[in-house]
């Protein structure tokens, strides 16, 4: 089996990773819409959605009605729908990119991913800790922003396509908010790759180094960088919360007042796909917020992973690594949703007070500060 | 001086970062998810009525199984959006009942017209017609929405009378003072 796979062009293995890789971010996303639903259902006090089951399934003592409470089955009832459903279009869109503006969406929320470690393995051969990941690129994080930022595109394609002034806002004020916040977002990770670029060594941007700065021995090398550089994390916290357009920073959709922002003319299965977008972007942007301040696949602060798995099969070794990687982001994805039903949304001229007054200049002190701290640290 | 100058103090700089506001939200969400739900499962719990719940009007029999009814008509009168209509009945003479001289004939409420108001529950002086504790009516048809005086009457059942008094009516026209 694994001869058969390594016979094949290393293109089509680079494609059937991807789908792999596809293949699981997608159902996350999906599982995310619903736990959205049941989070913010015990949040206010309801137990959410529990009711649609189907009988094969309902048979099951037990844990067949633990997924009818959970509410698996309205999740694919609702994916269900959004496919069969009749495909409108508004007669007074501009159709190319009515049509293109989902699709954008998508797109990049799903490249980032090929830079992103997801995991790590015991490389027995060279005894070194080699990263589970589509492309082991030294770009990393820049390749990160880069496709990641092209997300907004949708937005204001979806916005101004609609030919309708409340989605237009919604793309006016997705295109402020994402420029604003970018630069905040880009400032508070450069403290982080001038702690782990020690001078000498070779220059590098990859996530994976960024994790194996947090698994060094001794109490300064093992610590996460959140507590190294709480304020960094903060900013980039932030960041990431206007970044992926959720609340309190989620201006462009704000139903409140601009009744669905920029995806109002959407229907059916194209506004589906805007949120398997949204909930791509939150999975990655967890992800890398994971693998920049919580130590990635490292277990526990102070406890790196590659000890723990090295005398085990290689398999077993690397789905710990997913695992205790994916445990992080999906607990983080928690965060975001715990957030969103706890504040209510920021007025838009808070927003952009709140990117552009207060974010930046916080964002471009603490890289000045932690310059002067790692210049000063490096020295002595 | 009967007033007194309340300081009103300026935000202070961790009440401008929004974040112990955030945090003591945080909090009061995460009580809240692990609290008991707050709603219930409808069909499969039901409500507790409390006592003196308005539901749907209906008209009950007393302990003995006599209707209760005399067909007054006042419910009809009083009724605010004109939902009861009666046909009144006299009970034959051969009924044991035949002192009560009036029953109805036809009772219809029409539930498509109540309001829940509860005046005929109020002011009918024989106690036979109740606001009882069902709360959900439906029906597919306007007619089907009509409770007729069978439907009446299997909603109501039996309610506990404390007076009987038709008996005791029927007691002292018979025996007179001796019934004491």
């Amino acid at each position: 089996m694994i001869d058969l796979y390594l016979d094949l062009p290393v293109w089509i293995q680079s494609a059937l990773k991807g789908l792999i890789v596809i293949m699981v971010i997608i159902p996350i996303a999906g599982a995310c819409s619903l736990a959205e639903r049941k989070v913010s259902a015990w949040i206010q006090g309801r137990p959410g959605p529990n009711r649609a089951t189907v009988p094969w399934v309902a048979w099951i003592p037990f844990f067949g009605k633990f997924l009818q409470r959970l509410g698996v089955f309205h999740l694919m009832a609702d994916g269900a729908k959004f496919i069969f459903k009749e495909d409108v279009l508004p007669g007074h869109v501009n159709k190319f990119y009515y049509y293109l503006a989902p699709l954008v969406a998508l797109v990049p929320a799903l490249c980032t991913i090929v830079v992103v470690p997801f995991g790590a393995y015991f490389d027995a051969a060279t005894e070194t800790l080699q990263p589970v990941i589509l492309a082991n690129v030294d770009v990393g994080i820049l390749a990160v922003f880069a496709i990641g930022s092209l997300s907004v595109y949708s937005l204001i394609l979806a916005g101004w396509a609609s030919n309708s002034k409340y989605p237009f806002l919604g793309g006016v004020r997705a295109s402020a908010q994402l420029i604003s916040y970018e630069l905040s977002m880009t400032l508070s990770v450069i403290p982080v790759f001038l702690w782990v670029n020690a001078p000498g060594g070779n220059g590098t941007l990859s996530l994976f180094d960024v994790v194996q700065s947090q698994s060094q021995p001794g109490f300064l090398g093992g610590m996460w960088f959140v507590f190294l550089m709480p304020l960094c994390a903060f900013v980039f916290l932030v960041a990431l919360f206007a970044e992926t357009n959720r609340q309190p920073f989620d201006m462009p959709e704000s139903e409140a007042d601009l009744v669905g922002g920029f995806h109002t003319e959407y229907g059916e299965f194209k506004w589906s796909l805007f949120f398997v977008a949204e909930y791509a972007h939150m999975t990655i942007g967890s992800g890398v917020f994971v693998l920049l301040f919580l130590g990635g696949w490292n277990p526990l602060p102070w406890v790196p992973l590659a000890p723990l798995i090295a005398g085990l099969p290689i398999w077993l070794g690397g789905l710990i690594g997913i695992g205790v990687f994916l445990a992080k982001s999906l607990a983080f994805i928690f965060l975001f949703m715990w957030i969103r039903w706890t504040l209510p949304r920021f007025r838009y001229d808070q927003v952009m007070t709140i990117g552009w007054q207060k974010l930046l200049p916080l964002a471009i002190g603490n890289v000045i500060f932690y310059a002067l701290a790692i210049a000063v640290i490096e020295r002595s | 001086m009967s007033f007194k100058t309340v300081e009103r103090k300026p935000l202070t700089f961790a009440e401008r970062t929004y974040v112990p506001q955030i945090l003591s939200g945080l909090k009061t969400t995460l009580r809240h998810m692990v609290k008991p739900k707050e709603t219930l499962e409808y069909p499969e719990t039901r409500p507790i009525i409390p006592d003196g719940y308005r539901g749907v009007p209906t008209l009950v029999k007393d302990p003995h199984g006599r209707e209760k009814c005399v067909s007054c008509q006042l419910c009809e009168f009083v009724c605010p959006p004109k939902a009861i209509r009666i046909k009144p009945g006299e009970i034959s003479a051969e009924s044991d009942q035949a002192h009560v001289e009036k029953a109805p004939e036809e009772f219809d409420i029409d539930m498509l017209r109540c309001i829940y108001c509860g005046l005929c529950q109020e002011v009918c002086p024989e106690e036979a017609i109740w606001l009882q504790n069902v709360f959900s009516m439906s029906g597919y048809t306007r007619e089907e929405m009509v409770n007729d005086k069978t439907r009446l009457y299997e909603l109501g059942g039996t309610l506990p009378d404390d007076h009987f008094k038709w008996d005791k009516k029927k007691a002292a026209e018979e025996a007179g003072n001796a019934a004491h």
